[in-house]
């Protein structure tokens, strides 16, 4: 165990004092299909050993390449397929032991949504909270409350298939929480919309958060997980290659850049910031800025102008450029998720 | 790893038949509803039997003389039957498609998540198949009456009660088969090769009282024959037929099983 405060890593088998009791705690979760291909039936590994801890009242990402396992592991979380090995624990409730249970507190949103285009979004959301076991007026109720939350009152009584895209995905997610689980899923909430529906959707995500739920989703849109959620796995070939908040990961990887365009000759910097214990490299690209690698560039930056200012090397600006997703991405898989 | 999936005692809809009766009532009453707000489906389904039923019937006196029919009404309690098993049995067989559907669109997918038995999201749809079917059956049968057509009230209950078995049978089959099958693309000629044959050899156009006798041999083994023959009796009034309670017993003997088939398939093939 590290001794950070936050949860820096999946599996947190003894937690400490402080750190809360996990939403949901999965450990060794597989999954494999036997795919036929000319006659001939291989085994493909879909989750090949995933274990991850959510804690309460987190947004986690699930970050990674259309087939890396994402929306096979949040199935198998939503008790729609049985894992073939591993365990997890969900909102106190075990996966596998007690299925039942775990859909009582859960929500979970399909990637494509599943509503019927020839009823309203009023009548799935009666029909979906009284499925959960709700009578007939506590199932309006809901709905009304839904239709509300979700700004879709003005559409309420129309067709389904007569809503836009962001609408649509807004009645899924009202059908996904009318009753209000503890722990909600939500498969690539955001895939297809346009970037008003998305900021829109991060909101309304955000604001499920605030009324208390543990929202887990998975995304292949790096802004999405950067901007949105708390933590992040990225996952690659049934596989999580690394796991942590946004900034911890890029910071993992390679820590920060600040470059620096200098008045004079470069060589007394370089020959002076390469001394210093917080710069771990120094690059000097042809024609270009000063360019020095540290690990974290808030400390970093005060103490690079104090050196350069007390050696009296004359410079015109400084700029932090911190890594992205995609380089941890690129650093971990050896692809580029923008390319995959 | 220690096996942790424990086998419950008792199936859900046993432990809590309050629980599994109403929620097939949720699922029927849903798909009820979106078939009242597609009506153009209705439409489809009985154009082609009131079809047969207005430009089959100036033959049906001359051709059903040779099976005893004397009068129009005669023809037309030979004929109706038939007409009903075909719209049932063929209708009812169709039934997978609409489930691989809504498996592709998601709404099955959306219900899982949910506590909800398994067997009651198939037997609620299976039963709206049925309930769609039988008032177009009824429909036929009101229609069939200006021609001449004269049934008896109880016979025709019992009859409709054949039909019932009969749509729940097929679409039980038929789900059973698009979960193994899951290609619609696949499933369309699969099943109409399947239910060609069983149609005919049902003597759903004209009895097989006409056939040779090895088409009566093969035709005994086809669970249908004996429930068109069953309807056939109840049209005629003749409740106390042998044939009646052998059809609804075969019936109910194939129905049960191929019901706990299906939902067996469905709660485990589906994913």
């Amino acid at each position: 165990m590290t001794s950070t405060a936050e949860p820096v890593t999946g599996r947190a088998e003894q937690p400490e004092a402080k750190a809360p009791e996990p939403m949901i705690s999965v450990s060794g979760l597989r999954k494999s299909y036997a795919v036929k291909h000319k006659r001939k039936t291989t085994s493909v590994e879909a989750v090949r050993g995933i274990d991850l801890s959510v804690f309460p009242g987190e947004i986690f990402g699930f970050l990674g390449p259309n087939g890396a396992g994402k929306t096979t592991t949040l199935r198998m979380l939503a008790t729609l397929i049985t894992p073939d090995d591993g365990t997890a624990v969900i909102a106190g409730a075990d996966l596998r032991r007690r299925p039942a249970e775990v859909r009582r507190r859960i929500g979970y949103v399909a990637q494509g949504g599943g509503t019927v285009d020839e009823v309203t979004a009023r009548e799935e959301l009666v029909l979906q909270a009284r499925m959960y076991g709700f009578g007939r007026a506590e199932a309006e109720r809901r709905a009304e409350a839904a239709l509300a939350a979700f700004d879709l009152s003005e559409y309420a009584d129309r067709n389904c298939n007569t809503y836009s895209g962001g609408q649509r995905r807004r009645v899924d997610i009202a059908l996904g929480v009318i009753h209000d689980p503890v722990v909600l899923f939500l498969d690539e909430p955001t895939a297809s919309l346009d970037p008003q529906s998305r900021a829109r959707m991060w909101d309304e995500v955000r604001r499920l958060r605030e009324r208390g739920m543990t929202v887990f989703i998975t995304t292949h849109y790096l802004e999405e997980a950067d901007a949105l959620c708390d933590r992040i796995a990225i996952i690659d070939h049934g596989e999580v290659v690394s796991l942590g908040t946004p900034d911890q990961l890029k910071r993992e990887i390679s820590g920060d850049v600040v470059s620096v365009g200098l008045a004079g000759p470069a060589e007394p910097a370089v020959a002076l910031l390469s001394e210093m214990s917080y710069v771990t490299k120094v690059e000097t690209p042809e024609g270009e800025d000063l360019r020095l690698y540290v690990s974290d560039a808030g400390t970093a930056i005060p103490q690079i102008l104090r050196s350069l200012d007390a050696a009296g090397i004359e410079f015109d600006k400084i700029e932090l450029q911190r890594p992205s997703l995609d380089d941890v991405f690129l650093a971990k898989t050896g692809r580029s998720l923008r390319e995959s | 790893m220690t096996a942790v999936l424990g086998a419950p005692a008792l199936p859900a809809q046993v432990a809590n038949p309050m629980k599994f009766v109403r929620e097939t009532w949720l699922v029927f009453q849903r798909q009820m509803l979106i078939v009242k707000r597609t009506p153009i489906r209705l439409v489809i389904g009985i154009a082609q039997p009131v079809a047969y039923l207005l430009l089959f019937a100036p033959l049906l006196k001359p051709a059903l003389a040779t099976v005893g029919a004397r009068t129009t009404a005669d023809a037309y309690r030979i004929y109706v039957p038939g007409l009903l098993v075909i719209l049932v049995l063929l209708s009812a067989l169709f039934a997978g498609f609409g489930l691989l559907a809504e498996l592709r669109a998601g709404i099955i997918e959306r219900a899982r998540v949910t506590p909800v038995s398994r067997f009651a999201l198939l037997l609620g749809r299976a039963l709206s198949e049925v309930a769609t079917l039988i008032g177009q059956a009824l429909l036929i049968t009101v229609l069939a009456i200006p021609f001449g057509l004269t049934v008896r009230i109880v016979p025709l209950l019992v009859a409709y009660v054949m039909l019932v078995l009969m749509g729940l049978l097929a679409a039980s089959l038929s789900y059973g088969i698009a979960l193994l099958v899951k290609n619609p693309a696949a499933l369309g000629p699969l099943i109409n090769t399947v239910a060609q044959p069983v149609a005919l050899l049902s003597g759903v156009l004209l009895p097989l009282t006409l056939a040779p006798g090895w088409l009566r041999a093969v035709a005994n083994w086809n669970p249908f024959y004996w429930a068109t023959n069953g309807t056939r009796a109840l049209f005629g009034g003749h409740l106390g037929d042998a044939s009646v309670w052998k059809g609804l017993l075969l019936l109910l003997v194939l129905t049960v099983p191929a019901m706990w088939w299906s939902a067996r398939l469905f709660s485990r093939r589906v994913r």
